[in-house]
């Protein structure tokens, strides 16, 4: 934190000292920021009177470049908006790109998505449980939820190599299949983890300093939060039941028994709590998805838009030309058209918007991110609080700058 | 309500403002004039079954060549009737202006912004229109069909001695080579 302009002096009137307004800079470099945030404060003594974020760090134009590449190419690009989850990103993009052209997709696939979907979830709130807590000073919960996500990212490196930015799913199916060594032990992790829940919360259910910072601050009502347009965890809090798991048909949410967690308040604790409860309920859902998934092939039988199977390409002429056309052009018989199709992240509600004019590349594609609205509606939950409380709100609407400035 | 329900109920009370409804998969576009934008988002969230109290979303595109070359894109839904609705504004080149609907709902403020910044397209009776994602001194708006990839014509940037060379004045930046 660096002082820009303090003008705040003892009135030397010996009764009482005279306050002047006082403007604090904070970030873009800040450990507590969640990246490259930049907070400009008005502060009346420890009361922030103005908030003013500033973003636009880490813009790298995702969206310009989209409109310069083919559909196949830009999967990797939306691993890099929410890195802590990249997984939720890849599917999300994966998933309106198949609404777009209409591809169905086989059950394992849906099966198999779900799963890692909610593995990324679990990961996703583990390190924001992690640096959370670490904020606000229970400082011990930290390394304990680091122990657990270190486990979901060697899976994920087993199945697919990479451990951050996994660009696993491809539009119309995935990477590559699951093997039943794999299942078996996400299994065993779904076993023991109900169990690392509940030690993390012995950790802090009844921190009296947890408590107090978190229990009736950052208070946002039900409607304003909806007209804020907040999504995810952040909305639930507040008692709205909005999932888009829910409303909207993806995955196997539908043929899994799941509940959508909310809060009551709209407090940092209840947005806390929110989370936690979607602990127990992603292990649930990767339980059942493991003892329900069913075989068959993991790619759409929609050759116009997905790539042959590899062992395919090397051997045979017509599927390598038909490989070297996608790569290169992209799909050349996408439908004209236009979407919008959301999908719940960890964060939030991923909302991708496609306008499509039938080449290989999108005319537009605009990607609604969670952090940049919740980022925005960041001013409204501090204003009129106390400064050390700014730290915990960041916290709770759980942002990555990533993703904000795309 | 069916979307397209809501569609006929929007050209009962705006018959003249809407210009084109489509229909894409299970969504609904409606086309608007941009004049009355603010009444007709106000008539959609206010509306008791309507209530669109969500705005999902909020982006320009852009249509060189058209004879309204941008396009205000509200993505809607409503979380008490479970429905969606798609409001696209035409807003033409020469005069790229619409009212802004923050007043109907906060969370368009930043959304429109970025619009701003990317297009453009100046929000009529917006609180704080400034850059958001681009720096606040940056000419053009990138993400118009007719500016480059690369960056602004003619310009490179050069790294590290691009830096330097702004700021040989300043004693603390002078770096030794």
């Amino acid at each position: 934190m660096k002082n820009e302009n303090n003008t705040g002096t003892d009135a030397g009137s010996g009764s009482r000292i005279a306050t002047t307004e006082m403007t604090l800079n904070m970030g873009p470099q800040h450990p507590a920021t969640h990246g490259v945030l930049r907070l400009v404060l008005d502060l009346d003594g420890e009361n922030i009177k103005k908030c003013t974020p500033y973003v636009g760090y880490l813009h790298r134009g995702v969206e310009k470049l989209a409109e310069n590449r083919n559909y196949l190419q830009i999967l990797p690009l939306t691993d890099r908006l929410d890195y802590i989850s990249s997984m939720s990103n890849n599917l999300g993009y994966c998933i309106a790109v198949e609404k777009l052209f209409g591809i169905e997709l086989p059950e394992r696939t849906e099966y198999i998505r779900t799963i890692v979907a909610e593995m990324a979830r679990i990961a996703n709130h583990l390190l924001w449980l992690a640096t959370h807590a670490l904020d606000i000073g229970a400082m011990t919960v930290f390394l304990y939820c680091f122990r657990e996500r270190e486990m979901i990212l060697d899976l994920f490196e087993r199945l697919c190599g990479a451990r951050l930015t996994v660009t696993y799913p491809r539009i119309g199916g995935l990477k590559n299949d699951v093997d039943a060594k794999w299942l078996e032990d996400v299994k065993k992790f779904t076993d023991a983890f109900p169990g690392r829940v509940e030690e993390y919360e012995t950790l802090i259910n009844k921190n009296r300093i947890w408590l107090r910072r978190t229990k009736g601050i950052g208070v946002i009502s039900a409607e304003d939060a909806i007209n804020w347009g907040m999504s995810g965890p952040t909305l639930r809090g507040s008692g709205v039941p909005y999932d888009v798991r829910k409303v909207t048909s993806y995955g196997v949410y539908d043929k899994v028994k799941w509940e959508v967690c909310t809060g009551k308040n709209g407090d940092i604790y209840d947005r806390y709590r929110v989370r936690m409860d979607e602990f127990r309920q992603s292990n649930s859902i990767i339980r059942q998805c493991i003892d329900q998934i069913p075989e068959g092939p993991i790619m759409a039988d929609a050759p116009k838009f997905t790539l042959p199977a590899k062992d395919k390409v090397l051997t045979d002429m017509e599927h390598l030309i038909h490989h070297f056309v996608l790569i290169t052009k992209g799909p050349q018989t996408a439908p004209e058209g236009e979407l919008y199709v959301p999908t719940e992240v960890p964060k939030g509600e991923l909302g991708f918007y496609f306008v499509s004019d039938g080449s290989g590349k999108p005319y537009r594609m605009r990607v609604r991110s969670p952090s940049f609205v919740h980022v925005s509606a960041l001013p409204r939950l501090c204003e009129g609080e106390l400064i050390a409380d700014i730290i915990a709100n960041i916290g709770s609407i759980d942002i990555v700058l990533g993703e904000c400035d795309r | 309500m069916e979307p397209l329900e809501i569609a006929e109920r929007l050209k009962e009370k705006f018959l003249n403002e809407i210009v084109d409804v489509s229909r894409f998969r299970d969504q609904v576009f409606v086309k608007v004039k941009r004049e009355k934008v603010l009444d007709i988002c106000r008539f959609l969230h206010d509306e008791p079954d309507i209530y669109m109290d969500y705005l999902a979303d909020l982006c320009g595109v852009d249509f060189p060549g058209r004879r309204q070359r941008f396009e205000v894109v509200y993505n809607m839904y409503s979380m008490r009737h479970g429905h969606r609705l798609v409001v696209k504004a035409q807003i033409p080149e020469n005069d790229p202006t619409v009212d802004s609907v923050v007043p109907v709902w906060n969370g368009a403020n930043w959304h429109e912004r970025e619009a701003c910044d990317m297009y453009g397209i100046l929000f009529n009776g917006h609180p704080d229109l400034r850059r958001i994602l681009m720096p606040e001194d940056w000419e053009g708006y990138p993400l118009r069909k007719d500016y480059p990839l690369k960056g602004p014509e003619g310009y490179e940037y050069k790294g590290f001695d691009e830096i330097k060379e702004l700021h040989t004045h300043d004693k603390e930046w002078n770096i030794q080579a």
